[in-house]
């Protein structure tokens, strides 16, 4: 016979603050769950025009399309104001759509937006995928290196040096078909030029309107060599559009003939004699540079450090909103992984075999699977058997079934945790196995479970930052924006770090709250092989009783 | 002291195995309406599955067993456990209270609560009438004044006595005690056999498979002698412990003679 031991567990005030949070939680859960899934109010369908939904993305920043340094509310760059010139021509009203760059034709072909422009080139690789306009903007490669550089002045000068661009660019393939042999790709130009100012590259291949912009006011660089290569920008349709790629030629010629497409390149510095090649039109310039100009002015070194809080100040009512996109998304998502992890640990731990497998399936599946994959494929890939999500339902989505995988384990711990002889003394009184698990087992449980669920909401609320790639503006997203935008990722970045930490804080310390509160929360009872086979549930085989 | 009263219990022909071999081979017996009756016999004779299957908490094999009208039989011929089976069997828990060897009060609950819960959640009581009803057992068992106490805080003896109150609480025609004392310190058993025996007083049906041979022999109205999933010998506890019929259990009573005398 076992001996009677003493059992160690929660004192009463812990258990009853324990209760607190379920039930605290528990509704607000709920409740952020339900916000999600009432469709948004429609806005007021006052505009009487149709709207020309086009994507781009405006992290891909100057002088494409990016936040207005001036007031980061605004979205500016030449691309901005070709797309309201067309719209403007067509009598139409234009509506933007913020996508990826990478995921710009994907997310036309998903139907998110019915045009896409931004710096979109037209390659034999992309005409396989959409239609493009005629080009409205033809431009070439510009090789960029340190002010006292005196052994680069050509492409062929590179093999033996280290030359940063972008990644999967046409001029990365430039680049290999050079025969560079260390070539560093980034993610965004701020980053190699700055890399190649601190001398860890020797060189940079950009676009040239990229150069333009990101290195033609820096005293510290200079461009060397001629114009590389030759890339025309389009704009990308669907290849079932042919209408309203009809129209859009039209626009654009219009705009070319007009002079309109001229002016605009001449305000934002962009014209080059490619440009007067493409269009036929050698004309001196028709306006003063007065975009540039007004860019560079924000990029001065000399920028004062109450100028610099006076802007970051500026960036708030930005970083505000898209914190609340996070936290929405977070808590959704979160709030769907409670509920389904709960069902999953259950159906795993008590249901029927089959079901029983399938759960084991499921959460071996997610836990195996990249989180990144499974929200690309819920957001691109689904509409292709007709399921077209909201990017908030996609994020939410994704998180929540990923999370609701790694819960139920946290669940199905908490479970295995309360001693059979719970069950039975509960079946033993007559209860019914539901109302044995839901008025004994489970409360139990969820208190076990409670500080790693606590926990994994951190980690979810840093995941969230992966819905940046479904279109949405979170925190990261908005991030990247003002970074490119202002050339700052130093400053940007600790503001945005600040902000992800003091979202999260809260829920550090309900974590270390409920984790100090349950440490010391063991079981009383658990004293296996007092009666029956099995002291406790088994893993593999359900007991006899249930 | 012999009772008056119809069998409240009836088994026939009970029988049940595990992976590792049969435990119960065709046990029969009926018990009247106010029996104490004491079931003893070496580990591993089956006399807590025979305890377990009485109020199914172990499914029989074959069989039939009815208490207090209720019918749970089968032929062993069954593929699979159906409906009216397993209705039957919640019905049987209705009837029947037990108490185990181990506490498994519910320890995120105080012990009103513990007392509370199956009247609330099984029985759909008022909760006024719960908490009054509570409130009496524990007076009964002697704990008026830990109502507001969890479980963790009790000692062993008032955990036991905690969990007669929960099963009383159902207002069961038969209670089973699946060993209640054998985890308890020396000291502490008497206060929870006492509870059984005013209990018995008051007329409670009641089973107990018990180590405590003093306690069987003096307060049982008979004693089940069990051994090889068998009932052996089935007497008075001064005539079974004084001239048992039976090889066998004069055997395994030769251990305790000297707790008896």
């Amino acid at each position: 016979m076992m001996a009677h031991e003493r059992h160690r567990s929660a004192s009463p005030d812990e258990w009853k603050m324990a209760g607190q949070i379920v039930r605290v939680l528990f509704p607000l859960f709920v409740l952020v769950l339900t916000l999600c899934l009432v469709p948004g109010i429609p806005g007021s369908a006052a505009a009487e025009k149709p709207a020309l939904k086009w994507g781009g993305d405006t992290e891909g920043g100057a002088p494409f399309m990016f936040a207005d340094p001036a007031d980061p509310d605004m979205l500016i760059g030449f691309e901005v104001e070709i797309v309201e010139q067309i719209a403007d021509y067509l009598g139409m009203r234009a509506e933007f759509v913020q996508n990826g760059w990478d995921n710009l034709i994907p997310g036309l072909q998903r139907h998110l937006y019915d045009i896409s422009i931004n710096g979109l080139e037209i390659t034999p690789e992309h005409k396989q995928e959409v239609n493009f306009s005629i080009p409205y903007y033809r431009t070439f490669l510009q090789l960029s290196v340190r002010r006292d550089e005196k052994g680069i002045t050509s492409l062929e000068d590179c093999t033996d040096k280290v030359v940063g661009t972008l990644k999967q660019s046409y001029a990365y393939f430039t680049l290999v078909d050079a025969g560079v042999k260390d070539i560093r790709t980034y993610e965004d130009e701020i980053n190699a030029y700055t890399d190649l100012q601190n001398g860890r590259l020797d060189a940079t291949l950009f676009d040239a309107p990229i150069a333009i912009y990101y290195a033609g006011f820096n005293p510290e660089i200079k461009f060397v060599g001629g114009p590389i290569g030759e890339m025309e920008y389009g704009i990308a349709l669907r290849k079932e559009d042919t209408e309203l790629l009809r129209k859009i030629n039209e626009a654009v010629v219009h705009l070319r003939d007009s002079g309109e497409l001229r002016r605009i390149y001449d305000r934002w510095n962009l014209w080059s004699p490619v440009m007067a090649d493409l269009f036929q039109d050698f004309s001196p310039a028709k306006e003063a540079p007065s975009r540039f100009q007004e860019w560079a002015e924000h990029q001065k070194p000399e920028f004062t450090l109450a100028l610099r809080l006076k802007r970051y100040a500026g960036f708030l009512p930005i970083l505000g909103r898209a914190a609340v996109v996070t936290m929405e998304v977070s808590l959704a998502a979160m709030a769907l992984a409670i509920v389904l992890g709960l069902f999953l640990a259950m159906t795993r731990i008590f249901g029927p075999s089959l079901l029983s497998h399938l759960a084991v399936l499921y959460i071996e599946f997610i836990r195996g699977t990249p989180v990144l994959i499974q929200l690309f494929f819920i957001f691109y890939g689904l509409p292709h058997i007709g399921i077209k999500l909201s990017p908030f339902v996609a994020g939410v989505l994704g998180l929540g079934l990923n999370y609701a995988a790694y819960e139920a384990e946290n669940y199905r711990a908490g479970l295995l945790s309360v001693p059979r002889l719970q069950m039975e003394g509960a079946l033993a009184l007559g209860m019914s196995r539901w109302e044995a698990l839901r008025h004994v087992v489970l409360p139990q449980a969820i208190r076990v479970s409670l500080p790693p669920v606590t926990n994994d909401f951190i980690s979810l609320l840093k995941d969230s930052s992966l819905v940046s790639v479904i279109t949405m503006v979170d925190l990261t997203k908005a991030y990247g924006q003002l970074a490119t935008t202002y050339y700052d990722y130093f400053g940007t970045g600790i503001l945005v770090a600040i902000i992800y930490l003091l979202l999260g804080l809260p829920f550090v310390r309900l974590a270390r709250w409920t984790e100090r509160r349950m440490a010391v929360a063991v079981h009383g009872g658990a004293i296996p092989g007092g009666t029956g086979r099995n002291g406790k549930y088994s893993l593999g085989r359900k007991p006899a009783s249930y | 002291m012999t009772k008056v009263g119809a069998p409240l219990i009836h088994v026939e022909n009970l029988c049940k195995s595990f992976e590792d071999g049969e435990v119960l081979k065709n046990v029969s017996i009926d018990i009247r309406e106010g029996d104490l009756v004491s079931v003893i016999g070496p580990s591993g004779c089956g006399k807590s599955t025979f305890l377990r299957c009485l109020n199914c908490m172990e499914y029989l094999d074959s069989g039939n067993i009815t208490i207090a009208g209720v019918t749970v039989s089968r032929t062993g011929t069954e593929e699979h456990l159906d409906r009216p089976f397993l209705e039957a069997c919640a019905q049987m828990r209705k009837n029947v209270g037990m108490v185990f060897q181990s506490v498994n009060l519910f320890p995120h609950k105080t012990v009103l609560d513990n007392v509370m819960l199956a009247p609330l959640v099984v029985k759909k009581e008022a909760p006024d009438q719960a908490r009054e009803n509570a409130l009496r057992l524990l007076a009964k068992v002697g704990l008026k004044d830990f109502a507001a106490r969890y479980p963790a805080t009790l000692s062993g003896g008032q955990a036991q006595r905690a969990s007669i109150a929960r099963a009383l609480a159902m207002n069961p025609k038969v209670m089973l005690y699946d060993e209640p004392t054998s985890a308890l310190d020396p000291e502490l058993v008497n206060e929870v056999l006492q509870v059984m025996k005013d209990l018995d007083a008051e007329g409670m049906t009641q089973i107990i498979v018990t180590h405590h041979m003093r306690f069987a022999r003096n307060a049982s109205d008979y004693i089940v002698f069990m051994d090889g999933g068998e009932i052996v010998e089935k007497d008075d506890g001064d005539v079974l412990f004084t001239t048992p019929k039976n090889e066998r259990t004069r055997e395994f009573l030769r251990h305790f003679t000297e707790e008896v005398a």
